[in-house]
C-alpha cells in the first residue's frame, strides 16, 4: 500500500463510530485540516489510506479547505445519500445505488470543462461522473491449474471444472451478493451478459464453493493456497497486492470482462456544492487522474484502454442498472442465484 | 407635391408580410409535426418497454411474479439520459416500484400501451401504461404496468428540430424577401415604363399615347389620353380664340379708324380736324391696349405649352427690327441693329421671343423723338444672351423700371402717347418664362435703356 | 395707282375704298377670294390689298396660287395678327409687305411706295425731272453729278411732288400724306421739310415754289 506524508495531515480516524449524527455505519471518519474556513465532506466506499495522495494534492491546490473525509460500505452510503445528509461530494463503487440515487433526483446537475471532457458512457445527466475505471477479473492459482490449460474464458473454466470436479471441489470462491453490493452488481451483470454466467454458477454450486464478501480476502485465499479459482475480484486490488511472477495470476475473461466504473456525485442537499465541484473537477483533471492511476491504484478512466481490449465491457450507465435495484427483481435473483450456487 | 407612399415599397412590404406569416406557419408546422414524430417515437420505445414488462408477468399460486427485462429499462437510456420511473399494482396495491407514480385516467385496455403526460418529482415525465389479466391464486387479477421516463431528452430533440425549422424558416423567408425584391420590380417595371416613356416627352408633345399597357393600367392611360385631348383642344381654343378676337376687334376699329380719315380728307376745318385726330387716336389707343391684351394672353399661353426650338438670336432680332422699318421710316426714326457674325443659340419658343423683343422695339419707337434713333445690339456673355434696346427719347420720368413692369403700368411722362402699360409685362413675363431678366432704364444723356438678359444653354 | 382691294368686310372694305379714292387711287373691290379672281382675269392692277380671313378661303392660299401662277402684281397683305414670325410667313408666301389693321393710311402709302420702289424693275428706277435725276431705290437725287441722300420724310415729300408736278398739295394734304393723322403735327412741320427738300434741291432747275395761301408745287423752267 501506499505510504503519506505524515506530517502533511493531522489526522484522527474513528473506526466504526455507531449511530451519532448519521444514521448509518461510519467505517472511517478522517478531517484532512486546512488553513481557511471551508469545508468539504466526502463520502466515500474507498479507504481512506487509498485516497489520501489525493486529498493531499487537492489541498494543494486549495489550501484554505479542510476535507473531512468519511468511509462507509455502500449500502450505507447509498442509505445516507437518500436520509440526505449534508455531504458535497459522494463516491462509490456501487454503480446502481449510485445511478438511483441520480435518477430519483437526490444528484445536483454539474458541467464543467473537465466533466464535458469525459467520454459520454463515463458520464450521466452531467450528475453521475466515473473518475476510476478498473476489470473485474478471475484471479488463479498456477499451482491450482499445474498441467491444466488455464482458461481464458468463462466457457474454458465451466469445462475445466466439470473435468476435474474432485481436484476444484471446495477450492473456488467469489462474492457473496447477497452481503455484497459489489458482488450483486457482477453477478447480475453476469447474469444480464449471457447464459454461460448461470451455467457456471451451476457448476460452481457443485463444488461447495467459498463466498466472500471482500476482494482482499478472495485474493489473499489464492495467496494463501486455499483457493485455486477466484472470481469477478476487483482488478485494481489484484494488481495491487499480487506479485508479478507469483502464484496468482490474474485472468480477464476474454468472452467478456466487466469494466467497473467508480462514480461521483454531488448530492442534491449538499452544504458546501460548490467545493464538491472543485473537488471532482481535481479528480478529473490530469493531475486527478494521474494520481488515481499511480497513488490510489485505480486505473483512469481511459477510452483507449478499452477500445484496445474488445472483451472489456463497461458497465453501462443507464436506467438498466435500476432493475436490479428493484426489491422485488433483487428477491428475484437472489432466490434463483442461491438456488443455483448454495446447492442444498 | 409629396408622394403618398410608395407602391413598390407597399408590394415589397405586403409580400414580406405575407412571407414572414408563411415562414412563421412553415416554422410552427414544421415545428408540430417535428414534435408529434418525436413523441411518437419516444412513445413507441416507452410503449415497448411497458410492454415487455407486462408480458413478464406470471400468475402462479405463490402470488404476482414481476421479471423486469434488463433490456426493458436499459433501451430507454438509448436515446438519451433520462431519468426512468415505474410501478406495477393490482388495483390500488402497489406490487413494486414508485409508488407515487400517478395513475392515468383512463385505464389502458389490454397490452396496448397508453400514454399519458403528467408532473412527478418536480419533472414532466410521460407515462407508458398497460394492462394484464394474470391468473393469481385461481383468480383473475388485473395488473397494470405503469414506465414513466422524463421529457429532456425529448425536449432536447425538440429544440433542435425546432432550430431547424426555425433555419428553415428563415431561410425560406430570406428567400420570399428576396422574390419579393424582384417580384415588385418585375411588377413595377410596366408602370416604370410608363413613367419613363411619358417623361421623355417633351413639354409640347400632345400626342396621345399609344404603347400597349397591361391591362390595369388601360384606365390610366386612356385617362391620361383624355386629358391630353382635352388639353389640346383648350390650347386650340385659346389659339382660335386670339386669332378670332384679333380679327373680330380689329377690324371694325379698322372701320372706324378708316371713316376718320376720310372726314379728316373732307374737312379744312380746324376744330373738326382737331376732333378727328383724337377720335383716331383713341382708336389706335384700343387697338394697341387689344394688340397687347391679345398678345399677352398669347405670351401667357405659350408659356405654358412652349414649341421650343433653337433660335438663332442675331437673325431674329435683325428680323423683327426689319419688321419695323417702315413705322420708324414715318417718323425719320432710324433702328441700327448690332450683331454679331457667330451664331449665338438659344433654345427657347420663336413666338414668346418675338413677341418680347417687337414690345421693346415698339415701345422705343414710341417714346422716341422725331429724327430720333434707336441702337439696338446683342452680345453673349458668361452664358448669357445680352440684348439691350436703347433710344433718346423721353425716358422713364421719374419712375423705376420695376413699377413700369406692373400690369398696366404707364409712365409719368408718357401721358400724350397711345399705349397701353401691358408692354413691358410681357417682356418681363418672357424673360421670367426663359429664367433669364429684364431691367429698364434711364439713360445718361436721356433716353432709355432697356437689357434683356437670357441664359443660353 | 389702281388697286384691287379684296375685302369681305362691309364697313371696313367700303371705308378703304373711300379713302383711297380720296387720293386718287382707282380701286376694285372683291369680296371674295372669287371675285378677285375675276377682277384680275379682265384687269390689270399695280397693287392687290389682301386680306386673309375671306369668306371662301384662306388669302394665303390665293397668295401662294397668285405666285405659282406667276403674277407679278405687288401684294400688301392686310391682317389683324401682328407676329413677326406672320409676318415672315406671309412674306415667304409671296407677300410684298403686310399691314396690320387697323393701319394708319400715311403708313400704307408708305409702305405701297416702299413695295413699288423695290419691285421697280429695270425699266423704271430713275427719274428725270429737269436737270436732276431722282432714284427712289436710293432714295437720292443727283444735282449736277452729285448725288444727295434724301431722309424718309424727304423721299417721301419728293416723291409725291414729282409725281405731279406744277401740281399744288396743300399743307393739310401733305401733311395726310407725310404724317400719321395719329400724330400730334405742328402746324410748321411741313415747313420743316419743305425747307431740308429746298436744301438737297439746291443747285438744279428744279424748285419748291410756296403757293402763298394754298400750299406747295414742284416745278421747273
Amino acid at each position: 500500500m501506499r505510504h503519506f506524508d505524515l506530517t502533511a495531515w493531522i489526522g484522527v480516524a474513528w473506526l466504526a463510530l455507531a449511530g451519532a449524527a448519521a444514521a448509518f455505519e461510519i467505517e472511517e471518519d478522517t478531517t484532512f485540516a486546512g488553513t481557511g474556513s471551508a469545508q468539504i465532506s466526502v463520502l466515500s466506499t474507498t479507504d481512506t489510506q487509498a485516497f489520501a495522495p489525493v486529498i493531499i494534492a487537492f489541498q494543494k491546490d486549495r489550501p484554505d479547505v479542510t476535507v473531512r473525509y468519511v468511509v462507509a460500505n455502500s449500502q450505507d452510503v447509498f442509505s445516507a445519500v437518500q436520509d440526505q445528509a449534508a455531504f458535497d461530494l459522494v463516491i462509490s463503487s456501487a454503480m446502481d445505488l449510485q445511478l438511483k440515487l441520480a435518477n430519483d433526483g437526490f444528484a445536483q446537475g454539474y458541467s464543467s470543462a473537465a466533466t464535458t471532457g469525459l467520454p459520454s458512457w463515463a458520464k450521466w445527466r452531467d450528475q453521475l461522473f466515473a473518475f476510476a475505471q478498473e476489470p473485474v477479473v478471475m484471479v488463479l492459482s498456477r499451482a491450482g491449474f499445474d498441467g491444466l490449460p488455464l482458461p481464458r474464458t468463462r466457457a474454458d473454466l465451466i469445462r475445466t471444472l466439470r473435468d476435474h470436479p474432485d481436484r476444484f471441489a471446495g477450492r473456488v470462491g467469489t462474492y457473496d451478493p447477497q452481503q455484497s453490493g459489489a458482488g450483486y452488481l457482477f453477478a447480475t451483470q453476469d447474469a444480464r451478459q449471457s447464459d454461460t454466467s448461470w451455467r457456471l454458477a451451476e457448476v460452481m454450486g457443485g463444488l461447495d464453493p467459498q463466498l466472500f464478501t471482500a476482494s482482499g480476502d478472495m485474493i489473499a485465499g489464492v495467496q494463501g493456497g486455499r483457493l485455486d479459482v477466484a472470481l469477478n475480484v476487483l482488478g485494481s486490488y489484484a494488481a495491487a497486492r499480487l506479485p508479478v511472477g507469483g502464484d496468482g495470476v490474474i485472468v480477464a475473461p476474454q468472452d467478456f470482462t466487466h469494466v467497473l466504473l467508480r462514480t461521483a456525485l454531488i448530492p442534491r442537499d449538499a452544504a458546501a456544492p460548490a467545493l464538491g465541484q472543485a473537488f471532482l473537477d481535481f479528480l478529473l483533471s490530469e493531475e486527478g487522474q494521474r494520481l488515481i492511476e499511480d497513488e490510489t491504484g485505480l486505473p483512469r478512466i481511459n477510452e483507449a484502454a478499452l477500445a484496445a481490449g474488445p472483451h472489456l465491457r463497461p458497465i453501462r450507465l443507464d436506467p438498466g442498472l435500476l432493475v436490479f435495484v428493484d426489491p422485488l427483481m433483487r428477491q428475484r435473483f437472489l432466490e434463483e442465484w442461491t438456488a443455483a450456487v448454495v446447492q442444498p | 407635391m409629396r408622394p403618398a407612399g410608395s407602391i413598390r415599397q407597399r408590394l415589397v412590404l405586403t409580400l414580406l408580410v405575407v412571407a414572414a406569416v408563411l415562414s412563421g406557419l412553415l416554422y410552427l408546422s414544421v415545428r408540430t409535426v417535428a414534435d408529434a414524430a418525436v413523441e411518437t417515437t419516444q412513445d413507441s420505445i416507452l410503449g415497448a418497454a411497458t410492454v415487455a414488462i407486462a408480458e413478464e408477468l406470471r400468475g402462479g399460486d405463490d402470488g404476482l411474479s414481476v421479471d423486469i427485462p434488463y433490456a426493458a429499462f436499459s433501451m430507454l437510456g438509448a436515446t438519451g439520459e433520462d431519468r426512468v420511473f415505474y410501478r406495477i399494482l393490482i388495483g390500488e396495491q402497489t406490487v413494486t416500484g414508485y409508488d407515487d407514480l400517478p395513475v392515468p385516467d383512463q385505464a389502458p385496455s389490454g397490452l396496448t400501451p397508453y400514454f399519458y403526460s403528467t408532473a412527478y418529482q418536480d419533472a414532466q415525465v410521460r407515462v407508458g401504461a398497460v394492462t394484464r389479466t394474470v391468473l393469481v391464486d385461481g383468480s383473475q387479477v388485473i395488473v397494470q404496468v405503469l414506465v414513466a421516463q422524463t421529457r429532456t431528452t425529448q425536449d432536447a430533440i425538440s429544440r433542435q428540430m425546432a432550430n431547424r425549422a426555425a433555419a428553415l424558416g428563415l431561410g425560406f423567408f430570406a428567400i420570399a424577401a428576396v422574390l419579393s425584391l424582384l417580384t415588385a420590380r418585375s411588377v413595377l417595371q410596366p408602370l416604370q415604363g410608363l413613367a419613363e416613356a411619358m417623361g421623355r416627352r417633351g413639354p409640347q408633345d400632345l400626342r396621345p399615347f399609344e404603347r400597349s399597357v397591361p391591362l390595369e393600367l388601360t384606365p390610366l392611360t386612356g385617362a391620361l389620353n383624355g386629358f391630353i385631348a382635352r388639353l389640346r383642344g383648350a390650347l386650340s381654343r385659346t389659339e382660335t380664340f386670339i386669332t378670332e378676337a384679333a380679327h373680330h376687334v380689329r377690324t371694325p376699329l379698322a372701320t372706324v379708324r378708316a371713316q376718320a380719315e376720310i372726314a379728316l380728307r373732307q374737312t379744312d376745318d380746324d376744330a373738326t380736324r382737331a376732333t378727328l385726330g383724337r377720335v383716331i387716336r383713341a382708336v389706335d389707343d384700343s387697338a394697341r391696349s387689344a394688340g397687347q391684351l391679345l398678345d399677352h394672353a398669347t405670351v401667357v399661353y405659350r408659356t405654358d405649352q412652349r414649341s421650343d426650338e433653337v433660335l438663332a438670336l442675331g437673325p431674329l432680332i435683325t428680323d423683327v427690327a426689319a419688321a419695323f422699318h417702315t413705322t420708324a421710316d414715318m417718323r425719320d426714326i432710324t433702328i441700327k441693329v448690332d450683331v454679331p457674325h457667330d451664331t449665338i443659340a438659344l433654345r427657347f419658343d420663336r413666338l414668346l421671343l418675338e413677341s418680347a423683343l417687337r414690345n421693346l422695339i415698339d415701345n422705343a419707337i414710341k417714346y422716341s423723338f422725331e429724327d430720333g434713333s434707336i441702337a439696338i445690339a446683342l452680345k453673349a456673355e458668361a452664358g448669357q444672351a445680352i440684348i439691350t434696346v436703347k433710344d433718346r427719347g423721353r425716358g422713364l420720368g421719374d419712375d423705376s423700371g420695376q413699377r413700369l413692369a406692373g400690369r398696366f403700368q404707364r409712365g409719368a411722362n408718357v401721358e400724350d402717347v397711345i399705349g397701353s402699360g401691358l408692354g413691358l409685362t410681357i417682356v418681363r413675363d418672357v424673360a421670367r418664362a426663359v429664367g433669364g431678366s429684364f431691367t429698364i432704364r434711364n439713360r445718361e444723356g436721356g433716353g432709355t435703356c432697356a437689357i434683356l438678359i437670357l441664359p443660353l444653354g | 395707282m389702281r388697286f384691287l382691294l379684296v375685302e369681305d368686310n362691309h364697313d371696313l372694305g367700303g371705308a378703304v375704298q373711300t379713302r383711297l379714292s380720296l387720293d386718287g387711287h382707282g380701286v376694285d373691290w372683291a369680296r371674295s377670294l372669287e371675285e378677285a379672281e375675276d377682277h384680275l382675269a379682265t384687269a390689270t392692277y399695280d397693287l392687290i390689298l389682301l386680306d386673309i380671313m375671306l369668306p371662301d378661303g384662306d388669302g394665303r392660299d390665293f397668295l401662294a396660287a397668285h405666285r405659282r401662277a406667276k403674277r407679278d402684281t405687288p401684294v400688301i397683305v392686310m391682317t389683324a395678327r401682328s407676329a413677326v414670325s406672320d409676318r415672315v410667313a406671309l412674306l415667304d408666301t409671296g407677300a410684298d409687305d403686310y399691314v396690320t389693321k387697323p393701319f394708319d393710311f400715311a403708313e400704307l402709302e408708305a409702305r405701297v411706295r416702299a413695295v413699288l420702289r423695290r419691285r421697280g424693275g429695270a425699266a423704271q428706277t430713275d427719274v428725270a425731272y429737269a436737270d436732276l435725276t431722282f432714284d427712289p431705290l436710293a432714295a437720292s437725287v443727283t444735282v449736277g453729278g452729285e448725288a444727295r441722300e434724301l431722309r424718309n420724310r424727304e423721299l417721301r415729300l419728293f416723291e409725291i411732288l414729282v409725281a405731279a408736278p406744277d401740281r399744288i398739295f396743300s399743307k393739310g394734304q401733305l401733311c395726310d400724306r407725310l404724317f400719321s393723322a395719329a400724330e400730334a403735327v405742328s402746324d410748321n412741320a411741313i415747313e420743316v421739310y419743305v425747307g431740308r427738300l429746298r436744301k438737297k434741291l439746291e443747285g438744279s432747275q428744279a424748285r419748291i415754289e410756296t403757293v402763298r395761301g394754298v400750299g406747295y408745287r414742284l416745278t421747273a423752267p
